[in-house]
């Protein structure tokens, strides 16, 4: 069973993607920002992360950071899913090193489609 | 007293001088130095050993006569203020550095007119200085008892020459430039009319008090003598003319002497030490002469029936009563006298000897045919040399001709021929017209006459000839008998030869001056010399001057005086005072003016000129066109001046623009954050109903359960969304002032309890306690749906904030001054102190976290912020030892709501 952490400070949102991920089989953790995704993927090594951006004291910018800089996390794709949809966002977001970058709202079965696409 | 004694002392003395000399030069700009006592002591060069001793005999032989050389100065000191000071700053703007490189720049440069002038100089003043000359020598022999010996080299008093030449010579050539400052000469010369005031007072009060009793004493004893009365009266109108005469006389010569302009133009440091000169020197000459009177007639009554030479009154007197340190002190001063007119009137002289005779017609053509470097060695040993030749000539002249005429008589035929200048010179300060031609014409002219009724008749005394020239006139004529001219019989002859000689003089310059029309170079310093206050700090502005020259020739010509260095300092500040790019080729008007400046000081305004249009090439300027650019450039002066105000108006409003520019700046990146901020916001709940309702759309096999708690989550993030695009627009509505409030009369207590109502299911379920601590009633103008709405939102931040457990909420309402103050605390975790202010920020980001991420919307304490300023009243946060404390204040009394 694949691993997938998905990191977002909204409630709701979290569910619907929970609800979504665990339907297509997925083993799914939760963290509601950045500190506490780090400290989630350090034992539970995501094959998938999906990651917010503006979220309360650690960011998703930052959590990426310290993600690819982590060896034993280089399967880990990463998918950002932010609500920042500006042209210099999405570039920053992928050369901080993320696999794809979704913009808020989104099509929940994109989502699916793009983690499926980038784990087969 | 042993000659060789003297002698000593003299050497002594000398060597003090020697050393304050040296010492003012080393302290330069000390306060010791420069200030404006030491300046109008200078001044006092002006009581040689003539008033020392020579108005001592004339008051003894003639009586009151000898005052009016004193009276001429004493009443046109005040004039100094304007006329002194104007010089002053002509003299410093144009770097000039004698009187003749005055006049002659004046009268555009004149080579020639700088010429005339030294030479009247050399005229009057050579006799003058070989006169003091001759009064140490004289007094020397007297107090030493010995007889002037036929033989110079065995005379002690030509060592005292010599010793003077090179004292003179060493001491007033420090500086190349002519134009700086000799303070270690000046020094000298106020400390010794420090000591020559004070020996002569000392002296005066010795005979007036000690040999005889008093003034009234000696008044008594001195009336009994013959022809006291006739003595002490002016003599009816004709001397009151002749007194008038002596006094105008007198007048010019404070302005006109060279060791006058040298000392009280050259040598000034600051303009303002004129001020003090006004009175101080005026007392000097008072003081000087109180005792004239009391030494002469005291003489009179002791000598009386004996052959003694009047002049020597002061030394003879403690001589006779064997007060002999008395006697050396008063030769100490005269001495003091002597020598501080002799350093200062040579230095001037060789100055303008140098600047305007030897260089221009002399040296100036070597230097410009090659290239070579005049060294500033060779022209401060010419002036070196001028000084020494010019003290050791008149130590000549003095011992060949002996000149047998009373100390003041020479003197005056000096002043006499220096007055020829004075048309010149004041016209040159106040009329425009005055020109070239006129200038040298009449200076010429009365120099002529002067010739006629002056030189020639005394130069026959000298040489006592046995010609009837002075009885009979020329040829017989008695209309031109010199003392007589044209049958003027009443005056004496130096007012008589003063009358003729400046009424020809004067005539002269009008006549030629409004005849001819000078040339444009006249009429351009013309005008910077009549206007100098307009172009005192950027004269180089006002000179005019048409054609080619290139940076680099005139750089070449400024080396060969200045040297590399002091060239490329001149340049750069030539560069920065005209803000001119460096790397310009060609030079302009101001360059070239400046550059002439430069030189000045070293070689004369002449040789300056000469120099610099030798390496450029000028076109000529017709009058009409230099007064049509003389009358621009008064206009642009004007015009510049308003220029520099709108400029100067321009820059503040345009530091305004960029200020406000800048607030603009900083608000359209906060409208961009804001904008940034809010949409996503409003993306947040958005994405979540969007991802709600797609799963209950797709998901036919969804648990009913979760389908329930899909739409629920629905219907809050529409509730949210909804409330979010309220508060934006009540915002919004604040902001721009469309939001109006309508304060009307409340019981604030009411007001924050109608408040918590809808809350208390909130405070029951997180089981916190609130108090409210305040009196029943506290009334208040306030619009109550706002304040409602300020109190709703504290308190739900206080109850999201509050701990799980034993929350606690104060509101507390005191009445302070005129303003109710209402305190919301709560006991959760608090509030930064570095976010005090930044919370009532639209979506406001504590400085701890770096990413935007409000708690909430974000917007409700930027609206009671609004609300709160729109009600005239002030909200914060504050320090509170548990949890936060936010304050807000509302006015007591109806407010301006406006």
């Amino acid at each position: 069973m694949k691993k997938i952490l998905i990191v977002d400070d909204e409630p709701n949102i979290v569910m619907a993607l929970e609800y979504t991920f665990k339907k297509n089989n997925f083993e799914v953790f939760i963290a509601r920002d950045g500190q506490e995704a780090l400290d989630i993927v350090k034992s539970t090594f995501p094959d998938m992360i999906i990651l917010d951006v503006m979220m309360p004291m650690v960011d998703g910018y930052a959590t990426i950071e310290q993600i690819r800089k982590d060896d034993n996390l280089k399967h880990t794709k990463v998918i950002f899913l932010s609500a920042k949809n500006k042209e210099s966002d999405i570039e920053k977001g992928m050369a901080l090193g993320a696999d794809a970058y979704l913009t808020k709202p989104f099509s929940i079965k994109k989502v699916v489609d793009q983690v499926m696409e980038l784990l087969s | 007293m042993n000659s060789i004694a003297l002698l000593a002392i003299l050497s002594g003395y000398l060597a003090v001088l020697f050393f304050i000399a040296h010492w003012a030069e080393k302290k330069g700009n000390s306060k010791w130095t420069n200030n404006p006592y030491v300046y109008s002591l200078s001044l006092a060069v002006y009581c040689t050993a003539w008033t020392y001793y020579g108005s001592i005999g004339v008051a003894a032989d003639s009586g009151l006569s000898y005052l009016p050389i004193y009276l001429g100065p004493i009443i046109i000191a005040p004039s100094w203020i304007l006329i002194l000071k104007k010089i002053i700053r002509i003299s410093r703007v144009n770097k000039i550095s004698s009187i003749a490189d005055f006049i002659s720049l004046r009268y555009g440069n004149s080579r020639f007119l700088g010429a005339i002038v030294t030479v009247i100089c050399l005229t009057g003043i050579i006799p003058y200085i070989a006169l003091q000359l001759k009064a140490i020598s004289e007094t020397f022999h007297v107090v030493s008892k010995t007889n002037i010996s036929s033989l110079v080299f065995n005379d002690t008093t030509t060592y005292v020459a010599v010793a003077l030449a090179l004292f003179a010579s060493y001491y007033g050539t420090r500086y190349v430039d002519a134009s700086e400052k000799r303070k270690g000469i000046v020094t000298a010369v106020a400390m010794e009319s420090v000591l020559k005031l004070v020996f002569f007072v000392v002296i005066g009060i010795y005979v007036t008090f000690f040999v005889f009793d008093g003034f009234d004493d000696i008044y008594q004893k001195a009336s009994l003598l013959e022809k006291f009365k006739e003595k002490n009266t002016i003599g009816g109108l004709p001397q009151a003319i002749n007194w008038f005469l002596l006094c105008i006389l007198s007048m010019f010569a404070i302005f006109l002497l060279p060791r006058q302009f040298q000392v009280g133009v050259i040598e000034n440091n600051r303009e303002n030490h004129v001020n003090t000169a006004v009175w101080l020197f005026p007392l000097y000459l008072l003081i000087f002469n109180i005792f004239v009177y009391p030494i002469a007639w005291g003489g009179n009554i002791l000598f009386d029936g004996k052959e003694v030479n009047s002049d020597a009154y002061s030394l003879l007197i403690p001589q006779l009563f064997n007060n002999q340190t008395l006697t050396v002190l008063v030769f100490l001063g005269g001495f003091s006298a002597a020598i501080s007119m002799i350093v200062v009137s040579s230095i001037g002289l060789s100055t303008m000897v140098t600047n305007n005779i030897l260089i221009p017609y002399n040296l100036i053509g070597k230097l410009k045919g090659n290239e070579q470097t005049i060294s500033s060695k060779k022209i401060l040993n010419t002036r070196k040399i001028s000084i020494f030749s010019l003290i050791i000539t008149s130590y000549f002249i003095y011992r060949v001709f002996g000149l047998n005429y009373s100390l003041v008589s020479i003197g005056m035929v000096a002043f006499v021929i220096i007055a020829q200048l004075a048309p010149a010179f004041f016209g040159a300060l106040f009329w425009r017209r005055g020109s070239r031609l006129g200038a040298i014409y009449s200076i010429i002219i009365g120099f002529i006459v002067c010739v006629y009724t002056l030189i020639i008749p005394y130069s026959l005394g000298l040489t006592s000839s046995s010609s009837t020239f002075i009885s009979e006139g020329y040829l017989g004529n008695h209309l031109l008998k010199p003392f007589q001219l044209f049958g003027l019989d009443y005056l004496d002859p130096i007012p008589h030869a003063l009358f003729w000689s400046m009424l020809f003089n004067c005539i002269t310059y009008f006549a030629v001056s409004v005849s001819f029309k000078g040339n444009y170079r006249e009429r351009n310093y013309a005008e910077m010399f009549v206007d100098i206050n307009k172009y005192s700090t950027n004269h180089e502005n006002a000179f005019i001057w048409k054609g080619t020259a290139y940076r680099n020739d005139i750089e070449k010509v400024l080396i060969r005086f200045l040297g590399e260095e002091r060239t490329k300092r001149a340049m750069n500040i030539f560069n920065l005072k005209y803000n001119v790019d460096k790397n310009l080729e060609l030079a302009d008007a101001r360059l070239i003016k400046f550059s002439e400046n430069l030189l000045t000081g070293h070689i004369g305004t002449a040789s300056a000129r000469i120099l610099i249009s030798s390496v450029v090439k000028e076109e000529k300027i017709t009058l009409p066109e230099v007064l049509k650019i003389l009358e621009e450039s008064k206009e642009n002066i004007i015009i510049n001046k308003k220029l520099t105000e709108t400029s100067n108006e321009l820059k503040e409003i345009s530091a305004k623009l960029q200020e406000a520019n800048q607030s603009l700046i900083i608000k359209d990146q906060q409208k961009d954050e804001f904008l940034d901020t809010v949409t996503h916001e409003l993306r947040t709940p958005i994405t979540a109903i969007r991802a709600a309702s797609e799963i209950l759309h797709d998901d036919d096999e969804i648990p009913e359960e979760i389908k329930k708690q899909f739409l629920q989550n629905i219907i809050s993030e529409s509730d949210r969304l909804n409330r979010l695009i309220d508060k934006i627009l009540d915002l919004e509505k604040f902001e721009t002032g469309k939001q109006t409030i309508n304060p009307t009369k409340n019981n604030l207590v009411q007001t924050v309890e109608k408040s918590i109502e809808p809350l208390q299911q909130l405070i029951r379920n997180k089981n916190i306690a609130i108090h409210i601590e305040s009196k029943d009633v506290i009334n208040a103008y306030y619009d109550e749906d706002r304040i409602v709405q300020v109190v709703t939102n504290l308190l739900s931040n206080a109850i999201k904030f509050c701990p799980e457990k034993e929350g606690l909420i104060t509101i507390q309402i005191i009445e302070k001054d005129n303003f109710i103050h209402t305190f919301v605390q709560d006991n959760g975790k608090g509030i930064n102190a570095n976010d005090f202010e930044a919370i009532f920020e639209k979506f406001y980001q504590s400085t701890n976290q770096n990413i935007k991420k409000p708690v909430g919307s974000g917007l409700g304490l930027a609206i009671c912020k609004q609300i709160i300023d729109h009600h005239k009243g002030k909200i914060w946060a504050q320090q509170s030892l548990k949890g936060a404390c936010i304050a807000f204040t509302l006015p007591k009394q109806k407010a301006d709501f406006s």
